[in-house]
């Protein structure tokens, strides 16, 4: 039986596409960022925790995982900074507010171009919500 | 779902997806590749994406896929489409994330014989040039005022700069500076991204190769373009970094909402855009500009940085070891080009996303050495097998917009090549079969192993089967410089 939450690969030919499931679409955001940084190959350094808090707004679920995938790559790269600590609450469905903690990054394999929208919807399941991520690479 | 019987034959280099296959496609879809290619063609979702992309409005004559297609997102890669002005729309994921990726092949008059016993000295020396890498920063970090300058200027303000000679602005698709390029249009975290990664290869499937010039095909262009079966040669394969790949994401993002106002329904949200005419087209148009600028930039200073590598370890041992350009391409562009569509000439808007410009003999763009003999099409095999140099047609004119294909195209997921390549078993692999490897990342280079593309010999004989792009030189890869 699949677990409550949880993201794998999918084969795809140019680029990295990720499953992500959850109950909820906080947990969600939460799976997909920790997916994300699963296909990098990120790896944080111990000690020296950083924090940062994230608010974003966007028109839909769709548009919220997007903007908040796109600012851990932009802290990623412009800070050195990844995360493995997620607080995220989610209102109706399209306001978010993050506060994470981890620290700087000790290993990265691959960068990240972008967080796209090809055929991205968030979907309702029976177990909670499901959603198929393509990451430009 | 495209499958093989609803592929019409229109020659053996030529086939078609016709309008009717979907209700909503706009354009039929050509595909340029062998009876044999189809079979690889179907294993992935390519088609299905270019049957989507023939849905956008404005289209005019065809979307045309090249033989090296291969499943992208929204667009695929090795796709070409272009939309009628004014009303046509422009799509930045038609282009791309990395706006301007592009290749820049340096010739020499260095011979194999010479060269070879420096040849893992070339490629440390390239390696420490040349910053590559993820995360990477560039050889140049720009100020606010600097950045706005490359963006303007592009490999002019290289020149400037003194990484650039007027000959490699010369031998560069639009002389290294597409005109309308406006800073304004650029949101302050792309300037962000974009000031300190001037002059980085960067990772993934960027790449700094020398070559041996290996086989000639056409003597006389050949030697127009100062190629000579025997002497070394340089490919850099890279864009616009960061820089890019902001631009892209900003407008993608604005464009969702741009589509709810202009009414247009998509298949995909990846394929948003807007009308060329509106105000959100225009600016997406002015700030793709600045990114494509700052790739001919890039290129120019990797080159200038190329050149250092060489003069560092074969100054004194060889006669003569300068690099001169032979010529600089995009692949992930869009352009304001005239096209005769129909009979009737028409101003477009050409997006090629993994496809090369091809422009046949006599095209006022070229420089004066090549309107001769079409402009030279530069296309990279993957780093254990060939590349080849190839110039325009003026079937290519008629057929797909001047285009032609961008590299071999992957066969394989990246997940794929991962379970299947161990990064290290192939470095010792590529080193055994004489090529010298610098990379930053064993899974990274696993990612990229030969198997994991198609054979780019194949896809060049489709191409030139098809008309839309003549042979000139093979390369066969010496060193490859990964980050």
């Amino acid at each position: 039986m699949k677990p409550e939450f949880g993201f794998r690969e999918h084969p795809h030919t140019a680029d990295w596409e990720l499953e992500v499931w959850a109950p909820d679409l906080a947990t969600l955001l939460e799976q997909a960022a920790r997916g994300m940084y699963t296909l990098s190959g990120m790896r944080l350094e111990a000690g020296s925790p950083q924090e940062r808090s994230i608010a974003l707004h966007a028109a839909d679920a769709e548009g919220l995982l997007v903007n908040f995938l796109g600012e851990l790559l932009w802290v990623e790269q412009e800070e050195g900074l990844g995360f493995d600590v997620f607080a995220i609450t989610v209102e109706d469905q399209i306001n978010l507010r993050a506060e994470l903690r981890g620290s700087a990054i000790a290993n990265l394999d691959k960068e990240i171009k972008a967080v796209t929208y090809h055929n991205l919807a968030v979907k309702t399941t029976s177990q909670g919500l499901r959603v198929n991520i393509v990451f430009d690479v | 779902m495209v499958t093989l019987q609803d592929l019409k034959r229109i020659s053996d280099y030529e086939w078609e997806i016709p309008q009717t296959f979907r209700p909503d496609m706009r354009v039929p879809v050509r595909l340029f590749a062998t009876r044999r290619m189809l079979q690889d063609v179907m294993k992935d979702k390519s088609l299905e994406q270019a049957v989507n992309a023939a849905t956008l409005p404005g289209l005019v004559g065809h979307v045309i896929v090249m033989p090296d297609m291969h499943q992208g997102y929204g667009f695929p890669i090795g796709g070409v489409a272009a939309t009628r002005l004014p009303d046509g729309v422009i799509s930045p994921g038609g282009i791309g994330y990395d706006i301007n990726c592009g290749v820049r092949l340096l010739g020499s008059q260095i011979r194999l014989e010479a060269a070879h016993p420096h040849l893992d000295a070339l490629a440390t020396a390239l390696n420490q040039h040349c910053p590559s890498g993820v995360g990477e920063k560039g050889s140049v970090r720009l100020t606010e005022a600097e950045l706005e300058a490359v963006c303007r200027q592009g490999s002019r303000w290289a020149l400037k700069q003194g990484f650039a000679s007027e000959a490699d602005l010369r031998r560069t698709e639009e002389s290294g500076c597409v005109e309308g390029a406006d800073p304004n249009k650029v949101s302050k975290r792309a300037r962000e991204r974009g000031r300190p990664q001037l002059g980085s290869l960067g990772a993934g499937n960027h790449f700094i190769e020398i070559d041996l010039v290996e086989q000639v095909f056409d003597s006389t262009a050949a030697s127009v373009m100062g190629l000579e079966q025997g002497m070394l040669a340089v490919q850099i394969h890279c864009g616009s970094r960061g820089f890019g790949h902001q631009i892209c994401t900003d407008y993608v993002e604005e464009f969702q909402g741009a589509v709810r106002r202009f009414g247009i329904h998509l298949v995909d949200r990846e394929l948003v855009c807007a009308p060329l005419s509106s105000p959100e087209g225009q600016s997406y148009l002015a700030a793709m500009r600045c990114a494509a600028n700052y790739a001919f930039a890039n290129r120019q200073i990797l080159a200038s940085s190329a050149r250092k590598a060489f003069e560092q370890v074969l100054a004194g041992k060889v006669k003569d070891w300068h690099l001169y350009q032979v010529y600089d391409i995009c692949h992930n562009m869009g352009k304001i080009e005239t096209h005769l569509i129909d009979g009737e000439l028409m101003k477009v808007c050409v997006h090629r996303k993994g496809a090369t410009r091809a422009f046949g003999p006599g095209a006022t763009e070229l420089p004066d050495e090549y309107k001769a003999i079409g402009q030279p099409v530069l296309v990279p095999g993957s780093m254990g097998t060939a590349s080849w140099v190839l110039v325009g047609t003026a079937a290519s004119m008629e057929q797909s917009f001047g285009s032609t294909c961008h590299g071999a195209g992957r066969l394989m997921s990246r997940h794929e090549a991962k379970r299947n390549v161990r990064g290290e078993q192939l470095r010792q692999d590529l080193e055994a079969a004489g090529i010298h490897i610098r990379a930053g990342s064993m899974a990274g280079l696993a990612e990229e192993a030969p198997q994991a593309y198609k054979d780019v010999d194949q896809v060049v004989d489709a191409v030139v089967g098809g008309g839309i792009a003549r042979k000139v030189a093979r390369l066969h890869p010496l060193a490859v410089i990964k980050g």
